[in-house]
């Protein structure tokens, strides 16, 4: 439990590290990257592919394991449906990251800074992610 | 092409690209978890019992390395764009809604999701792509880049 919990804290550490040497807390960059139609930024589609392409190859050998060095078990979404609601979700989830340039990782990784606006948007976060659970409750 | 192969258009993202997926792919070796950082804040948020700990801790570590890295970097979250406050509540509820209905943002779908070649995260994570880059328009275009 202890142990788990310090190996969390460390990696979250060092995807908060990465999100700022890659330029993701940077919410102009993030803007940019989204701008194709005006002057876009594309460093951040380096980032994503990186990012992506660790994550796929260390996929492959690591679920060649039964299970996790300190857990019981993989826990892998198996959903597979694609929805009216989770569709609307990433729309409306879109419509944020273009108006701000942050997305949940960047916001945490930026908090520390003290940054008025960053408080007042994580604040609506939780606000949102309640009331998301509200609507998942419905049915 | 200097300009194009310079740190912060490539080098850089790709360094912290290699740091955000041995992070992501961490988690699931140590822990078992998805590293989605709005399923880690729901779950903390909830308060569910027995499973809040790691939670509490990795949204922790990331707001601490934050404070060190803007302690010898104060330029590294630079907010310089041009948004009102209400611009901010909005973003967050859109940001929290949508991440909450979609279960997951760009961490959980588009890195994790996206690494496992999950149709469904390739799916939702062209959706906000789609949306960010319709946002972006709209506010550059009919409202000269200030909301």
């Amino acid at each position: 439990m202890i142990i788990r919990a310090v190996s969390s804290f460390i990696l979250g550490a060092i995807f908060a590290t990465g999100l700022a040497i890659s330029g993701m807390t940077q919410p102009l960059k993030i803007i940019g990257f989204l701008d194709v139609f005006g002057s876009w930024d594309h460093s951040l589609v380096f980032v994503l592919a990186t990012a992506v392409g660790v994550y796929y190859i260390m996929f492959q050998l690591i679920t060649q394991k039964r299970k996790p060095i300190l857990a019981n078990r993989f826990l892998i979404p198996t959903r597979t449906d694609i929805n009216f609601k989770s569709i609307a979700g990433a729309l409306i989830f879109g419509v944020g990251w273009g108006i701000s340039g942050l997305c949940p990782g960047p916001v945490f990784a930026t908090l520390a800074t003290g940054t008025p606006s960053v408080f007042l948007l994580v604040i609506f976060l939780i606000i949102g992610l309640y009331t998301a659970s509200g609507i998942n409750r419905l049915k | 092409m200097e300009k194009f192969i310079s740190n912060t258009a490539i080098i850089n993202p790709i360094i912290g690209g290699i740091l955000i997926g041995l992070a992501s792919i961490g988690l699931m070796l140590f822990n078992g978890r998805i590293a989605g950082i709005s399923g880690i804040l729901n779950g903390a948020i909830h308060f569910r019992k027995g499973d809040m700990l790691w939670r509490v801790t990795f949204i922790t570590g990331m707001i601490l390395a934050g404070a060190v890295i803007y302690y010898f970097n104060e330029d590294y979250a630079l907010i310089e764009i041009r948004r009102s406050m209400w611009a901010y509540c909005i973003a967050g509820l859109c940001i929290g809604l949508g991440a909450g209905l979609a279960n997951g943002c760009t961490s959980g779908h588009g890195v994790c999701g996206v690494g496992r070649l999950s149709n469904r995260s390739v799916m939702i994570t062209m959706s906000f792509t789609i949306a960010g880059i319709l946002t972006v328009w709209v506010i550059n275009n009919f409202f000269g880049g200030v909301i």
